[in-house]
């Protein structure tokens, strides 16, 4: 029981890391990622929708037909936003506002609505809990390490905190601005997939067309 | 007039769904390997985008805005807060009468579309055109010439893409990059030439 505990919550951190693997909820991935401060926010409240929807959808997985178990788990997550959209503009509200629509899109965000597929409705509400902070703690770390290069190089900044002095500031540091633009969140996590992937030989795909290097020799 | 067409290129091509706020970034990702369905799909997101922007439109202004329900006596409920639960609801009701209108009477349509139809309630770039629209405080015009064309926006960034990559299928791609690294790469690619609209003003 511990051991799979620990296997539900660690493994989505590298070995099935949700975006890089998955391809789940990468929409909002790229978009709050310019700042430290939203995108800990975002994972924050990702993490939390992911575990108590996954926990209240594996309450009922029993008693939900199949037909219209989208329906309910929509009704779920969506109160679940809800919940949390109102919680951020009551305490956070210039987070918030940078934030704009992202906060609502955790509805439509894949993970959430995969994990509720994938896990919750096979397991019981304390492994879907475990198995939904796992799945957003691999969401936060792929959204906070991205946001620390972007907020680092881009701005000079970590947390709104200055870490680099900026040239126009009187400081040495000429920030590179294309990593405050929406491209470069394409290219870090290009780069990141690839990172992850040379160290975990496991996750390579396969290619689609090869060279046939036989029939290519005998041309010769 | 000159407001709507302005709006119309700038949801196209400068505040493009897929490429500069990465909406639908699931699907454009997962759909992208071949032309016909990136067609397939970008004309589906775009109808329903053009159904379900004008819905939510009036049911926000007429309905769950703070003092649209004046005309029943209540002039200080603010159902605001509703927004996002009524915006998703319309979609997968929508998209569902969708799919058995065209199921009833377009048959032709519907085996080409009909697949793709569920991924689409789940598509975030339709429920963000809804709240984008709700945040910008679109009138109704406005919402129409919206829906229409970030929609358009959509499945033109879907189709290119699954032009680059039908191409890129024959390249020799380093093993670890080889699938989805690329594929990023390759957006992001896109995205910088989309930002060479971003200087226009109409």
């Amino acid at each position: 029981m511990q051991a799979e505990t620990k296997k539900v919550l660690l493994d989505p951190l590298v070995d099935n890391n949700p975006i890089t693997l998955q391809v789940l909820g990468i929409c909002s991935a790229l978009a709050v990622t310019s700042q430290m401060s939203t995108s800990l926010i975002m994972s924050l409240a990702l993490t939390l929708v992911t575990a108590f929807s996954s926990a209240g959808i594996a309450f009922i997985r029993n008693h939900v037909p199949s037909s219209i178990r989208i329906i309910a788990q929509m009704v779920i997550i969506a109160s679940l936003v809800i919940v949390v959209d109102q919680l951020l503009k009551a305490f956070a509200y210039d987070i918030s506002k940078k934030l704009s629509v992202f906060v609502g899109l955790i509805i439509t965000n894949c993970i959430v609505m995969g994990r509720a597929e994938a896990y919750a409705m096979k397991n019981p509400p304390l492994e879907s809990f475990w198995d939904g902070i796992g799945n957003g703690l691999g969401y936060s770390a792929v959204l906070i390490s991205l946001a620390f290069v972007r907020e680092l190089f881009g701005s000079g900044k970590i947390l709104g905190f200055d870490v680099m002095p900026l040239v126009k500031d009187g400081g040495w540091y000429v920030p590179n601005g294309l990593l405050l633009l929406p491209p470069s969140a394409f290219f870090l996590i290009g780069l990141l997939i690839w990172a992850v992937r040379a160290w975990k030989p496991v996750q390579v795909e396969k290619p689609d067309f090869s060279i046939n290097h036989a029939a290519h020799g005998e041309a010769h | 007039m000159e407001g709507l067409i302005s709006l119309a290129v700038k949801s196209i091509f400068i505040e493009n769904l897929a490429l500069s706020f990465f909406l639908g970034m699931c699907t454009f990702i997962a759909v992208s390997k071949k032309i016909s369905t990136a067609v397939g799909l970008g004309i589906a997101v775009m109808i329903v985008q053009t159904l379900t922007v004008p819905a939510n439109n009036l049911i926000y202004s007429k309905l769950l805005k703070e003092g649209a329900l004046s005309w029943a006596g209540l002039t200080d409920t603010d159902l605001s807060f509703l927004a996002l639960m009524s915006c998703i609801g319309v979609i997968a009701a929508l998209v569902q009468i969708l799919e058995m209108t065209l199921d009833r009477f377009f048959p032709a349509l519907y085996n080409a579309l009909g697949i793709f139809l569920p991924l689409i309630t789940v598509n975030c770039a339709i429920l963000a055109g809804s709240l984008f629209m709700i945040e910008r405080d679109y009138n109704f015009s406005e919402s129409v010439v919206y829906g229409v064309s970030s929609g358009f926006g959509w499945a033109l960034a879907i189709t290119a893409m699954a032009g680059v990559r039908e191409k890129l299928k024959y390249s020799d791609v380093p093993p670890g990059l080889r699938g989805l690294g690329i594929t990023f790469i390759t957006a992001g690619l896109m995205a910088l030439g989309f930002m060479a609209f971003s200087g226009i003003q109409l």
